[in-house]
């Protein structure tokens, strides 16, 4: 019976609330007593103010972000807003004043006339120091195996152990994010070679692919690049095509050589430079290598830490380079 | 999609003639033209595209979405409507992130704390569904806590909060005047198709350009995808209601509007409660989309997971989106039913024992938001996840243990799909002129209903040529086919077990909902892990998602069989089998075409996240465009071919039910 069950559960929820009460009351430590929270709300009045960073998606890019927040907080004061986001909204961002940042440019030259030539809202901050490597890669195994494979020359002598459901009868090379800028196709063309590029639409597939050749020794190729976390699971080998020549890339459709090397380097907004933040002055600085930018990937992707952590353990390490950043 | 097809059901548009067998000899006659002049010309006028190549058209869109971009700031209608409507939207769900989920500026935690959150949406769930639903909103809001991820899913619930109030704000009033204004109601459909079926990568960086990174935009997005559901069943709850009561209110006298308020709304609640549960779904399904414009939430975790093809930490968040999803539900749910069965029985019991037991529930509430407003214990979840962590790694363990063995039976799996079936059917549409294509879809479209359907197949059909991506259509209608035939197949064999079963049905339930609402990104590593980088991927995707709907559906239609039909059928001497092919499929036969129908439109939602993982075509375009500023027009193109291809197929599958039902109908 309702009536029954009511009356006797009545009075024992009365009970439960009024202990807990006693024991909250005893026992818990109150909201904004406590020195642990609220510390980090209250050191936003220094001078840096607020500071837009835009985290673009991949480990490496993370990497920096992390640092550069890290030491932006902890040291300069910052109130750093970490903003995830893809890069073509994060350059628009510039645009919108929301964005003060980007940490890692791959090239992307329409980005940059758009919005640094057209509109100019953003300006170049200098390298980062990392040299980014794009080009065709294979897993190790088929390094050993076939030697000569490392040459684009030998490539049509093995396309037949490429071939999958998806590659109409040639050897199947695999393309990954459409961010990143590929010549591939044209490449196929004018370099002669019996594969068709097979579009994978993300680096999670370009990745899984790789990994697992790797591991069940099925022979898979495709486009790559350093610096990336993933190369310190599995070292994938670089494939040597016709090198590159400043200018042998003009012609889309005439393209027969390598990707050039990548200076990566830092965009922020012109806002955030006459802004004077000190944050302004520390993406100017910020320099490292890709031995550096590997170790923090490592921390974030490999061995799990939050980017806060992974950071404070590498500046925690490398006092020096902090301190140039901060100086001059 | 779901609903203009229900919609479309009710408004039936039947004519009286049979599907006599000239007719079908006409469409076998089709049938056959396409197949032999698409072999005998086959390669030509196929219109192919190079990846990197742009047509004038999509060069047009490009340079157009670009002029848009430079005048935001000198138009005076983005300076005023836009930015309010930005900072009224930033103001409400800021209002809501403070009270669940964020630290203000002068607290560095939110008003309300877990404990509060939890006995606020119990009370809630008590008060208007039933008191499991609410046991089962406790226990689960408890979980996503235990998960690790209580600030997460706090942030995820503040935006689908705010995304669910504003599109009902807006879907609810215009779904009524859709269901009292035909008219009104076909000038919005190609807006709803629009919305509904056109991929979110298109618009989410326009969406940013004027309401500015932040939940603005996050909403706005939801938004889009969000109202039509909310509309659409509105205006079927508003047609349900028979037009006699309606005029019989106004013989007596009442003005229509007090006639639409009297009679129409309250007989449609119960509908338009599940309206609100459709709604929520559809929200909670762009939570991982919206994060890549830096919304807060469960959404995130599942990205920044992907960039490590971390899967242990991505089904955790999967994990707290589908126990969010199925709490909704079922509170919604058990909601409707309660607005149904409500206005028939009054309560049992002495009313003042229930009143008392409100009362005190009431107060345990406010003193659990006191005490997780004023005690840290109450206010941050306590505990670091311990949860999430075993259940992260018992994910990872797993994933990697399948991948190792079952790779061998995965791999002859992938390729005998791929060569059996999708390579045939691909190199057909693709390589067959396409003019050939075109006429025997519009002349298809002709034979079922004439010039109407055929007008809109010929616009369809124009509409992909001037996109100028033909070729990549063909191939994304081709992995579109074959996922559907899974999908219905499934669908039916499934549904069929599932709709004879109730027990079944409580154990799939919870499977099938998890199959609709966890974000395929959580899923990809592992289906990329087995079936590698193909289309055979994407095809498995999109079955995970679109098949659910399906098995619900068809088991929806065949528990609706009248019992007095299989008992007439059973003492007639048939066996199961029999029953089952004789007399309960074809009686539910309205439910399988509604799940055919249906299950090629989710099909063709899921064709970008095709795109993220090897098939190429639309998909992999509308990626592109998100990602390269270079292929923004292309992306545009390839996002309304998408939307061209949905029309079509839901237009012809519809004409084909249709027919079906009046073949039927005649038959009988």
């Amino acid at each position: 019976m309702v009536s029954k069950d009511a009356k006797r559960r009545g009075p024992l929820l009365v009970l439960i609330v009024v202990a807990s009460l006693v024991l909250a009351a005893c026992s818990g430590a109150k909201v904004g007593t406590s020195s642990s929270a609220g510390a980090t709300s209250s050191t936003t009045a220094k001078p840096c103010g607020t500071f837009n960073l835009a985290v673009n998606p991949w480990v490496g890019y993370e990497a920096d972000a992390a640092v550069v927040a890290y030491v932006a907080k902890n040291q300069l004061g910052c109130n750093v807003v970490l903003k995830n986001l893809s890069e073509q909204v994060s350059w628009q961002g510039f645009a919108t004043g929301e964005v003060d940042a980007v940490l890692e440019n791959w090239g992307h030259d329409e980005l940059v006339k758009k919005y640094i030539t057209d509109q100019k809202v953003a300006q170049d901050a200098g390298l980062t120091g990392n040299e980014g490597v794009i080009g065709w890669y294979v897993p190790p195994f088929l390094a050993t195996k076939y030697p000569d494979i490392l040459d684009w020359k030998n490539l049509n002598k093995y396309a037949n152990l490429f071939k999958t459901s998806e590659s109409g009868g040639k050897g199947a090379f695999l393309d990954g994010d459409p961010s990143y800028v590929t010549n591939d196709e044209a490449l196929m063309k004018n370099l002669k070679l019996n594969f068709k590029v097979v579009y994978t639409g993300s680096e999670a597939a370009l990745i899984t692919a790789f990994r697992n050749g790797e591991a069940q020794k099925k022979p898979v190729i495709g486009y790559f690049y350093e610096p990336q976390w993933f190369l310190a699971e599995v070292a994938l080998k670089h494939v040597a095509l016709p090198a590159y020549t400043p200018g042998c890339d003009t012609d889309p459709k005439k393209i027969a050589c390598d990707y050039p090397p990548y200076h990566l380097n830092k965009v922020v907004s012109n806002k955030f430079v006459s802004s004077g933040s000190p944050a302004w002055k520390l993406v100017k600085n910020f320099k490292w290598t890709n031995d550096d930018q590997n170790l923090v990937a490592k921390y974030i992707a490999q061995d799990k830490m939050t980017d806060e952590q992974a950071a404070k353990k590498w500046v925690d390490a490398n006092p020096d380079k902090v301190k140039a950043w901060l100086a001059g | 999609m779901s609903n203009a097809t229900l919609i479309r059901e009710k408004g039936k548009v039947s004519e009286p003639k049979t599907l006599n067998s000239l007719l079908r000899r006409k469409f076998v006659f089709v049938g056959i033209g396409w197949l032999a002049l698409g072999l005998l010309l086959r390669g030509r006028s196929t219109l192919p595209l190079d990846r990197s190549s742009l047509t004038s058209v999509q060069v047009g869109l490009s340079n157009f979405s670009n002029a848009i971009d430079r005048n935001r700031n000198s138009n005076p209608f983005f300076l005023n409507v836009i930015n309010k409507i930005r900072s009224s939207i930033n103001a409400f769900v800021n209002l809501i992130q403070d009270a669940i989920s964020q630290g203000s500026a002068t607290r560095s935690v939110p008003q309300i704390g877990w404990l509060g959150v939890v006995a606020i949406i119990g009370l809630a769930v008590a008060i208007f569904a039933s008191a499991r639903a609410a046991l089962l909103a406790v226990v689960g809001f408890v979980l996503l806590g235990l998960l690790g991820l209580w600030q997460e899913s706090m942030d995820t619930l503040a935006l689908t909060l705010a995304a669910v109030v504003l599109s009902l704000l807006i879907g609810i009033p215009l779904g009524v005047l859709a269901g009292v204004f035909p008219r009104f109601e076909r000038i919005l459909t190609p807006f709803l198709d629009f919305a509904q079926v056109m991929p979110t990568f298109v618009y989410l960086t326009p969406v940013t350009l004027f309401f500015l990174i932040g939940p603005a935009s996050a909403t706005i997005v939801t938004l889009i995808y969000a109202i039509p559901p909310a509309l659409r069943i509105t205006a079927v709850a508003i047609r349900e209601v028979p037009w006699s009561t309606v005029e019989a209110s106004i013989s007596m006298g009442s003005t229509r509007w007090q006639a639409l308020r009297k009679v129409q709304l309250p007989q449609a609640k119960r509908t338009i409660v599940v309206g609100i549960n459709q709604t929520i779904m559809a929200a909670l399904s762009m939570v991982t989309i919206a994060a890549l414009i830096d919304a807060p939430g469960l959404g995130r975790v599942v990205v920044k997971a992907l960039e490590t093809l971390d899967v242990g930490r991505s089904f955790q968040a999967g994990l707290a989106i589908v126990i969010m999803a199925v709490v909704l539900d079922r509170s919604t749910t058990a909601a409707a039913a309660r607005v149904q069965t409500g206005s028939k029985k009054k309560k049992t019991g002495t009313p003042t024992m229930a009143r008392r037991a409100k009362w005190l529930a009431l107060l345990v509430t406010l003193v659990a938001i006191y005490l997780s407003n004023t005690y840290l214990w109450a206010s941050q979840f306590p505990g670091a996840g311990a949860l999430g962590a075993k259940v992260a790694s018992l994910t990872d363990s797993w994933t990697g243990w399948i991948q190792i063995h079952m790779v061998g039976v995965t791999n002859g799996i992938t390729n005998g799909f791929s060569y059996g079936l999708l390579n045939p059917i691909q190199s057909l549409l693709v390589n067959t002129p396409w003019y050939v294509t075109a006429a025997a879809v519009i002349a298809t479209g002709y034979l079922l209903k004439g010039f109407r359907l055929a007008g809109v197949v010929v616009f369809c059909i124009a509409t992909l040529l001037v996109s100028g991506l033909w070729s990549d259509s063909m191939v994304t209608l081709a992995a579109t086919l074959v996922a559907a035939l899974v999908t219905v197949v499934l669908g039916i064999a499934v549904g069929t077990w599932v709709g004879r079963s109730m027990r079944v049905d409580r154990i799939l339930r919870p499977i099938l909902d998890a199959g609709q609402v966890m974000p395929a990104f959580v899923y990809l590593v592992p289906f990329l892990g087995l079936f590698g980088a193909t289309r055979f991927t994407a095809i498995m995707a999109a079955v995970v998602y679109a098949a659910p709907a399906s098995i619900k559906l068809v088991a929806d239609g065949i528990r609706g069989v009248p019992p007095t039909i299989t008992e007439a059928a059973v003492s007639a001497g048939s066996n199961t089998w029999q029953l089952i092919t004789k007399v309960q499929l074809p009686t539910a036969r309205r439910a399988i075409a509604l799940a055919t129908n249906q299950g090629l439109i989710y099909v063709l939602a899921m064709v970008v996240v095709g795109g993220l993982v090897g098939a190429g075509g639309l998909g992999y375009l509308v990626v592109a465009g998100f990602a390269q500023e270079n292929f923004r027009g292309k992306g545009l193109a390839a996002g309304i071919a998408i939307v061209m291809l949905g029309i079509l197929i839901d237009r012809i599958t519809q004409a084909i039910a249709d027919r079906r039902d009046v073949h039927a109908k005649a038959v009988a």
